[in-house]
């Protein structure tokens, strides 16, 4: 069903790959399309409780496929209309997003690495935001999410400067969450993503929703949605599941309820 | 309550519960289902158990808007002679708070129905839209006249032209809307809004209504007049004698309605 990506589901985690190898994975407009429409089937589907993105080949993503650019492209219209609903469906995600940057992320491939929750890097990894070096700006939510991570300062000298930034330093500024190993990489991104999966979902969702509702709202309507946010979380299967496991001293085990 | 095959109707606690009844369609509104709605709304406002009227629709979407199969082969004079939007008229004759409690989709027709409420609670991720003019029309049951007066002529124009669709956060910056809660709490935190709104003094209630809508057609003086008779008016209310009775006695007040 999806020509330019790989999806499938197992064990709870939903993997989606982005499958252009020759291209360094970069992005046609059916490459946005179908990372929305696997991110809204993850968002949906029942049985998936972890979302991974990662790239076949050796690059995450090189950003934008330049072949599809011509002199008459309106590269606005190419971001409302291509790039945005991707950026905007994974930001709707309610369940955990976790991206695992096996090779270079460029450009909107940085973009769409920001705008998961995580980032496991390989050793292989680095991150450009390379649009500097073809006079256009940082897209795709770029810096919005890139100065919530590294602060204005670094933002503005990964973008402005345009160099690489390799898996360690990414990990050191805050960029990525943790390196693995090239020989345990995808050992190590499994067992994080499976860790995630069996924690409770729906908590993780509504912690989504108030990490959002921080950069957004004032303290007060924060501290509202707040209460909104814990009173659903109170009614979850997952949290009498906690409290019990806890007075049993037992292990939890979490439905995702 | 029964006999209704488009809305279902229920009361606790001094609130009258109306749902919209088309999950499958989502609650695209026909003229039965109009019709129903004002007995409905009729009928608890006779109710002297109601003191609030909560109106929300069954499933996803609160209203999608008018169903269209129904205006497909319609002509001019079978629309006049018809006279559907009368219902709509008698909607706004209720003296009772209405509490719209949407989510999903607000669209057309559903978007003029939650412009008749009082107080609009919305789900976030909620999405308004006058979408008319994609279909060659415009809306017929208020929405210019509600949305200007609700907006000013500026936003007004441009929502109504473009059919674009409306954020809960914008509605509720341009004062659509009154709050924005988290979807899966839509009916709790509506119920909890009612329930304090069902303990205040029900006439005090009922006048502030009638004075605040007369603010919204009348020029300032003679709204300013209303106002003054209606302020007279209460206080021929037990509630009124109750109210400043407990406020000396610092203790709770307990309103009849009367």
């Amino acid at each position: 069903m999806f020509e330019t990506i790989r999806y499938d589901v197992s064990d709870g985690v939903a993997y989606l790959y982005l499958n252009r190898p020759d291209k360094l994975n970069a992005f046609i407009a059916q490459m946005n399309k179908e990372v929305k429409e696997a991110v809204k089937a993850a968002s949906s589907d029942e049985q998936v409780r972890c979302l991974v993105i990662s790239g076949e080949g050796r690059a995450f993503c090189s950003g934008q496929d330049l072949a599809e650019v011509d002199e008459k492209m309106d590269h606005g219209q190419v971001l409302r209309n291509h790039y945005g609903p991707m950026i905007k469906q994974i930001r709707q995600c309610e369940k955990p997003i976790i991206a695992a940057v096996n090779g270079v992320a460029a450009g909107a491939g940085f973009s769409l690495a920001l705008a998961c929750d995580f980032r496991l890097v390989s050793e292989r990894a680095s991150f450009i935001n390379a649009f500097i070096h073809v006079g256009l700006i940082p897209d795709s939510g770029n810096l919005y999410y890139l100065t919530q991570l590294v602060g204005q300062a670094k933002a503005a000298e990964l973008s402005i400067l345009g160099e690489k930034v390799s898996a360690a330093s990414a990990v050191e500024i805050g960029l990525a969450n943790q390196l693995i190993g090239e020989d345990n990489w995808g050992k190590g991104v499994n067992d994080f993503a499976t860790r995630i999966a069996c924690l409770p979902t729906k908590a993780i969702g509504l912690i989504k929703r108030s990490l959002k509702a921080a950069s957004t709202l004032s303290f007060e309507e924060y501290l509202e949605q707040e209460a909104q946010g814990q009173r659903i979380a109170g009614l979850t299967k997952d949290h009498r599941e906690g409290v019990t496991a806890f007075m049993e001293k037992r292990k939890p085990v979490y439905s995702g309820r | 309550m029964s006999g209704y095959e488009f809305i279902e109707t229920s009361i606790k606690e001094n609130i009258a519960v109306i749902e919209l009844n088309r999950p499958r369609q989502l609650n695209s509104l026909n003229r039965k289902m109009i019709g129903e709605l004002v007995v409905a709304m009729e009928a608890f406002e006779r109710n002297d158990d109601v003191r609030v009227i909560v109106l929300t629709g069954k499933g996803r979407a609160f209203s999608a808007g008018a169903d269209i199969d129904e205006m497909t082969n319609t002509d001019p004079i079978s629309l006049e002679l018809m006279n559907q939007f009368a219902d709509w008229d008698r909607l706004a004759l209720i003296k009772k708070p209405i509490i719209g409690a949407v989510k999903g989709f607000v669209f057309g027709g559903g978007f003029e129905l939650a412009l008749c409420c009082d107080i609009l609670i919305t789900a976030s991720g909620t999405e308004f839209s006058f979408p008319e003019v994609g279909l060659g029309v415009m809306p017929g049951a208020g929405g210019t006249q509600r949305l200007t007066k609700l907006v000013g002529r500026t936003k007004a124009l441009e929502w109504l032209w473009t059919g674009e669709r409306i954020s809960a956060e914008t509605a509720l910056e341009h004062g659509i809307v009154n709050r924005i809660v988290l979807a899966e709490l839509l009916m709790e935190e509506t119920m909890k809004f009612a329930s304090k709104l069902a303990k205040q003094p029900p006439l005090s209630v009922r006048l502030i209504k009638d004075s605040v809508n007369k603010a919204v057609d009348y020029p300032l003086y003679e709204g300013m007049q209303y106002e003054r008779k209606n302020f007279y008016l209460l206080f021929a209310t037990e509630d009124q004698k109750e109210g400043m009775n407990a406020f000396l006695e610092k203790r709770k007040p307990d309103y009849q309605g009367k």
